[in-house]
């Protein structure tokens, strides 16, 4: 595969092939919590996507050009840890200051998702993987539109459920999970689409 | 091997130390409205630091809202109407908007943030509200599950209430919450008592109030209390009085009932209170020497489940029952009503059957 086309390649694996919260099922706590309606979802999901990739670019700079030179690299975890949660705090001081609707949509989201794994997930990946700064920044965007697109599949889903004659052992997170396993299943379909890593 | 080490501690710190720098720099230009202007009643003026929500900052200028959630959002009782700078309403405080309030600007001040000059219209009554500090004087038990706590009250020395308004009672940090809440309660005290405010709480399994009160508040403890709240006062009228009230709702009605004794109130007062069975019926005795007293009160008290021990001889049935059979022609008397939503519902449903129009119903619900 051409160098140049590989970020290309790594953003759409980012959201089919190697989603991240279906095929490593990271980020499911608001997964679980916050599908039960369309539009919050639909919110979370935009929240998350723009924190993960402005937050994979960034920890790809700070892990490259402090980290390494000082053969610092297992300090990884918490620095990257320290550096979502204040730039998380920020954009929501920013937010809220600036654009009123923005903050309605987004800013009632950002709190959760300073914990939410995905998003460490994601920069420790793009270590593991050896990803340049532009291929981190599109698998950033990828796994975040990837985590969108099962959420609101999620939420849809959730949405017919409410009607359905559910156990109720099953209720409320055991039949998601068990959703959730039914649509890792269904994202199997597109593995032969796309090959990386 | 002490290099690394160095390097390390040095490069996290320096990492955090940025971070920290950059919050403090956002919490400086980005983070700070600077001096607020908050106008009242278009009568006092207060220049407040901006970036808090409204409650706690007219909390700070000594103006207590009423509210019993303690500014979660989930009680929708802290309304203040804000005239100029609020801005649209947030998703957060919807649930507790109806179209009237809307029209009129009623917003919940805890989840509003003071950001420009705000001209807000607040009930001059709660002027009066003051944040007293208190010691425990005593705690008995009433029932199994409700407890009777007097508080002295230390600074300031007086409380001037009315009889059935309420004060809000702060939860501290305990292990069911990591800050101070607020709780609502009823003052079971007559007002000419203004040193003293006795409370009857009921424990709710794992409330927050409930819980901290039942099992760690102790005689000597310091309680902080904001008050004195509340609609629920005896309109001055002629009418007959219908009392009705359940569990701990018998908390205010004891306060009317005590001020209209001392005031030698000649009008008729029939008060009915319900409980399940015997072990939760209390303050029997102190009533029936009001019946003594007042020549024109009658006590009724009900239980809807009497068990063969309780031998009771009284009325037995729902309160709405006995209200019902007992309370008579309605149309010309008022009520007030105290206890669980459920009840207070039906007694209304019932008073309404009974031919008391609904402007003569006064309540205070349980939340």
């Amino acid at each position: 595969m051409p160098d140049m086309l590989f970020p290309v390649a790594v953003f759409f694996a980012a959201i089919f092939t190697d989603n991240i919260l279906l095929t490593n099922y990271l980020g499911m706590c608001s997964f679980l919590s916050v599908s039960k309606e369309l539009e919050t979802s639909a919110g979370l999901g935009i929240a998350v996507t723009f924190v993960l990739a402005v937050t994979t670019a960034l920890n790809w700079v700070v892990y490259h050009l402090v980290l390494v030179p000082f053969e610092l690299e297992y300090l990884r975890f918490i620095v990257f840890i320290i550096i979502i949660a204040a730039f998380v705090q920020l954009i929501e001081m920013v937010i809220e200051r600036y654009s009123e609707g923005l903050y309605f949509a987004l800013g009632i989201f950002l709190p959760l998702i300073t914990v939410n794994c995905a998003i460490l997930g994601a920069s420790l990946f793009m270590i593991i993987r050896d990803y340049s700064f532009i291929t981190s920044f599109f698998f950033g965007l990828g796994s975040g539109i990837g985590w969108f697109i099962a959420i609101m599949a999620m939420a849809g889903i959730r949405q017919r459920l409410k009607n359905a004659k559910i156990p109720p052992g099953l209720d409320g997170a055991g039949i998601a999970l068990v959703i959730a396993g039914f649509m890792a299943m269904a994202f199997m379909g597109f593995s032969g689409m796309i090959q990386i890593s | 091997m002490i290099e690394t080490l160095l390097i390390s501690v040095l490069i996290i710190t320096l990492i955090a130390s940025v971070l920290a720098l950059l919050m403090v720099i956002a919490e400086a230009t980005v983070g700070n409205y600077g001096v607020v202007k908050i106008t009242i009643n278009d009568s006092k003026e207060f220049e407040v630091i901006g970036g808090q929500p409204l409650l706690k900052t007219l909390n700070s200028e000594g103006i207590f809202i009423p509210s019993a959630c303690g500014g979660r959002g989930s009680c929708g009782l802290c309304k203040v109407q804000v005239l100029e700078g609020g801005g649209n309403y947030l998703p957060t405080e919807l649930p507790w908007i109806n179209d009237e309030e809307r029209k009129n600007q009623v917003r919940i001040s805890c989840q509003l943030k003071v950001k420009n000059p705000l001209k807000i219209k607040i009930p001059e009554e709660l002027f009066l509200v003051k944040e007293y500090t208190t010691t425990v004087e005593s705690i008995r038990d009433l029932t199994h599950d409700i407890k009777e706590v007097v508080l002295a009250l230390v600074d300031p020395p007086h409380i001037e209430p009315k009889a059935g308004q309420f004060v809000q009672f702060q939860v501290p940090e305990y292990e069911l919450t990591d800050e101070p809440v607020y709780r609502a309660y009823s003052m079971a005290t007559v007002p000419s008592n203004n040193t003293h405010i006795e409370l009857q709480i009921r424990l709710v399994p794992n409330g927050i109030c409930t819980t901290y009160v039942h099992k760690y508040l102790k005689v000597g403890d310091t309680v902080i209390v904001n008050g004195p709240y509340g609609e629920f006062f005896l309109r001055d009228s002629d009418k007959d009085v219908i009392f009705i009230a359940g569990g701990s709702g018998m908390a205010p009605i004891k306060s009317i009932l005590l001020d209209m004794a001392e005031k030698k109130s000649r009008r008729k007062a029939t008060y009915f209170f319900g409980a399940r069975t015997g072990k939760d019926l209390f303050l029997i005795e102190e009533m029936r020497e009001l019946e003594k007293e007042m020549e024109n009160f009658t006590f009724i008290p009900a239980l809807s489940e009497p068990t063969p021990e309780d031998n009771w001889t009284g009325e037995t049935g729902l309160i709405t029952e006995v209200v019902r059979r007992l309370a008579g022609d309605a149309t010309n008397s008022e009520a007030y009503l105290c206890g669980s939503p459920g009840m207070i519902d039906a007694c209304i449903h019932v008073l309404h059957d009974l031919g008391m129009p609904e402007e003569s119903v006064y309540f205070d619900k349980f939340s």
